[in-house]
């Protein structure tokens, strides 16, 4: 499952939905709005996707963890609109029949989201706003 | 030819609007495309070294030629999680 959704995020339903007999592991991941970026404080974040191709690079996430570490259970949901100090903007599941899969295949999907998936941020402050860039690099993922 | 382009974040506030449609000769790249629309806009130049381009839902080369039923977009650098 990958989602880009307006509602408040659940990383503990989302990783009741991985949990399997055979799984010995679930490692979860929820990122959350800081109250400040480089010593400024920020009021609320503002996040967009193109959602359309936001769903297929989580899915291709998805098919790179299944190459890589043989597992199918990863999920991803992010959450967009207006997002206050404290509210979880992204959650990411995994569950493996060990734990050193479902942690590396874990911290993969969310490094990998950050440089592929079209998902834009802009912080709010008392004197301002900007979007906020991920690194410059040039992206022809096939 | 006439297509259709997506904008989204800084760029999208910048045109104000999320899609612009352009009219173009056969065989533009998506480079050209967004040369036009610099041409037409100086505000968008600074975002020449950094922005992305996508066809279909997928990141493209800027050597790429256009089709008329592309869904193109201009994909500044992504910041999400």
């Amino acid at each position: 499952m990958f989602e880009i959704v307006q509602d408040i995020l659940d990383v503990r339903t989302l990783a009741q939905t991985v949990a399997s007999e055979s799984d010995g592991a679930i490692a979860t991941f929820s990122g959350i709005v800081r109250g400040t970026n480089k010593g400024k404080k920020v009021l609320f974040l503002e996040y967009e996707a193109y959602p359309e191709m936001a769903v297929k690079m989580m899915e291709r996430i998805g098919e790179e963890v299944k190459a890589t570490w043989g597992l199918e259970s990863l999920r991803i949901q992010h959450r967009v609109g207006r997002l206050n100090v404290g509210e979880t903007s992204v959650v990411i599941v995994v569950s493996s029949p060990h734990r050193d899969d479902s942690f590396a295949a874990c911290q993969y999907a969310i490094n990998r989201l950050k440089r592929i998936v079209p998902i834009w941020k802009k912080e709010v402050f008392e004197d301002g706003e900007v979007w906020v860039e991920g690194p410059m690099e040039s992206l022809e993922v096939s | 030819m006439k297509v259709r382009v997506r904008v989204f974040a800084a760029l999208r506030e910048i045109l104000g609007k999320d899609e612009v449609e352009v009219e173009l000769p056969e065989g533009t790249t998506i480079e050209g495309l967004w040369g036009q629309l610099v041409d037409d806009d100086d505000r968008l130049k600074p975002f020449t070294k950094s922005i992305n381009f996508a066809i279909n839902h997928d990141f493209v080369s800027k050597e790429t030629e256009l089709n008329p039923d592309d869904e193109i977009a201009f994909l500044p650098p992504v910041s999400g999680g």
